[in-house]
């Protein structure tokens, strides 16, 4: 039984089709990267999946709840279970990053206030920020705001962490860090992991399995193997980082060449 | 001439569907509000209602009664010029009492607190659109109705009528002020005169209207935030946009009072 599934989904905006019958497992303990494009949808399967937006068709269930046709309640429920980092960190500003954690845990659970400062130190530990939980989010470089965010995900300790582009604006070495805090938690919390990312070299390292998305289509699904051996020609023009619409050498030139005969023939 | 017909319908069009949602968010916070309230709500949301009271109410005091003593001369010199013509200086006092409590108070506050949290709810809200907050309250179970907007409406409730209260009583004194100088009238006479003057239906009505300017407040400010869609450029356009549309119907919806109570009145 997988624990995030996607039946057949489709999803329209303004009559524009941006999903397009999409099936997709997710198993438990996993780490599943999404990696396709700028507007290939991904972001928009994201946003399904944590039933931000309802589909035109199809069905999602995670932890066994179909969230396309559940109540209110049963969502918040689900949605628990489900620890999300977003693109820009969304840390909420009027906030210290202390009380961004545990703000989860103060309003969902009823623990004291004590172990509620414990908890978050720990979370914080774990992503390598324990000394910095009394300054505010916008206090924060780059890096560490979206290493905040990852621990705010983890607040009430979900069995589904959500990563939006967790690499994204970042540099190497501080990506680099991040995909290890990522592998890291796989190990240590038996978590599964569902992260939505662009980047190749931080998608082969830490992928179980990929899930490959091209034009609103997953193109392919499978071990970074199967993917490296794919031969599907959107699938090896994305590896191969081959651009779809070359610069055209040629026609840039004769342009430039009817440019200048224009601009001596004025003078 | 078709196209006139055709822009005239589609603003009209436009417009409802804007009323439509206004009415829809009000109903919504009106539901989400008993969780911002003391005791039987939740302690944190009242925690924040008692922060947007204080912010609403007593960061805009010297503003609203700087305002409403300059409302109040305004008031007391126009009238007096002309009711001097009538030997009828001594209604001054009723002009200035009557006006302030039904009508001037009211309205001064409305505006002066339309420009100052009006734009800011817009703005806030806009902000938390534009970087993931809102969502990131959604995938945390939260409510961003409850969240967000309850406190704020029931901050708007209570600040807004003592404001109201607050600027009746120093377009008064004003008023008192120029009936002393021009007339040397005691000041205790001269209140009075303002008791004998206003009834308790004048403060009733002003206090409705209060409420209901309250309400167009908050909820077109906040509508206009949750709209924003895109960027930083969007943000500004809507806090703009909720002042200008929130002033707008607090003078239609004054209009509509005045015009009920007057109807009543006449009965």
């Amino acid at each position: 039984m997988s624990i995030i599934s996607v039946r057949d989904l489709v999803v329209e905006y303004e009559g524009r089709r941006i999903l397009d019958g999409v099936n997709l497992d997710v198993e438990q303990g996993e780490i599943m990267v999404l990696l396709g494009g700028s507007g290939s949808g991904k972001s928009t399967l994201l946003r399904q999946i944590l039933g931000l937006e309802r589909p035109k068709s199809g069905n999602i269930s995670v932890n066994g709840t179909d969230i396309t046709n559940c109540s209110q309640s049963e969502l918040n429920k689900t949605r628990r279970s489900l620890g999300v980092a977003f693109q820009s960190g969304a840390l909420f500003n009027s906030l210290s990053v202390k009380d961004n954690i545990a703000l989860n845990l103060r309003e969902h659970t009823a623990l004291a206030p004590s172990i509620i400062d414990l908890m978050v130190w720990m979370k914080l530990a774990v992503v390598g920020l324990a000394e910095f939980g009394d300054l505010h989010p916008r206090e924060l470089s780059g890096g560490m705001r979206k290493r905040a965010a990852v621990a705010r995900a983890l607040a009430l300790d979900p069995e589904i962490l959500v990563l939006d582009e967790p690499s994204a604006g970042l540099d190497p070495i501080v990506a680099g860090e991040l995909d290890e805090l990522i592998l890291f938690l796989k190990d240590a919390l038996q978590i599964t992991a569902l992260v939505v990312t662009h980047e190749l070299a931080s998608a082969f390292r830490i992928a179980d399995r990929i899930a490959m998305l091209f034009n609103g289509r997953l193109l392919e699904v499978g071990t970074k193997e199967e993917i490296r051996a794919s031969r599907h020609p959107a699938v090896t023009k994305f590896l191969n980082r081959t651009a779809v619409n070359p610069v055209h050498a040629p026609a840039v030139a004769a342009y430039l060449e009817r440019y200048v005969q224009n601009q001596g023939a004025k003078s | 001439m078709a196209n006139a017909f055709e822009s005239t319908g589609k603003k009209t069009l436009d417009y409802l569907e804007y009323l439509g949602s206004l009415n829809i968010q009000w109903w919504a916070t009106l539901r989400a509000m008993p969780v911002a309230l003391p005791l039987v709500g939740n302690r944190h949301r009242w925690r924040a209602a008692v922060d947007q009271t204080l912010d609403i109410g007593v960061k805009a005091l010297p503003m609203i009664a700087l305002l409403a003593m300059c409302s109040g001369f305004i008031l007391a010199m126009q009238g007096a010029s002309e009711l001097r013509r009538f030997g009828a200086l001594h209604y001054v006092i009723d002009l200035v009492a009557v006006g302030f409590t039904r009508e001037l108070g009211p309205l001064i506050t409305a505006i002066a607190v339309s420009g100052r949290s009006g734009s800011a709810f817009a703005a806030e809200i806009g902000t938390m659109r534009v970087t993931e907050e809102i969502d990131a309250l959604k995938v945390m179970a939260f409510e961003p109705v409850e969240f967000v907007l309850a406190p704020k409406y029931v901050g708007a409730l209570i600040a807004v009528p003592c404001l109201t209260v607050i600027s009746n009583f120093f377009g008064i004194l004003a008023g008192g002020l120029f009936m002393l100088f021009s007339t040397h009238l005691a000041p205790l006479l001269y209140f009075h005169y303002v008791l004998a003057s206003i009834e308790l239906r004048d403060i009733v009505t002003g206090m409705i209207k209060s409420l209901a300017f309250a309400t167009i407040i908050v909820q077109v400010g906040c509508l206009e935030g949750l709209r924003v869609r895109g960027g930083s450029d969007a943000v500004g356009r809507s806090t703009t946009t909720a002042v200008v549309r929130s002033t707008f119907l607090v003078i239609v919806a004054d209009a509509i009072f005045t015009a009920i109570f007057y109807s009543i009145g006449k009965m």
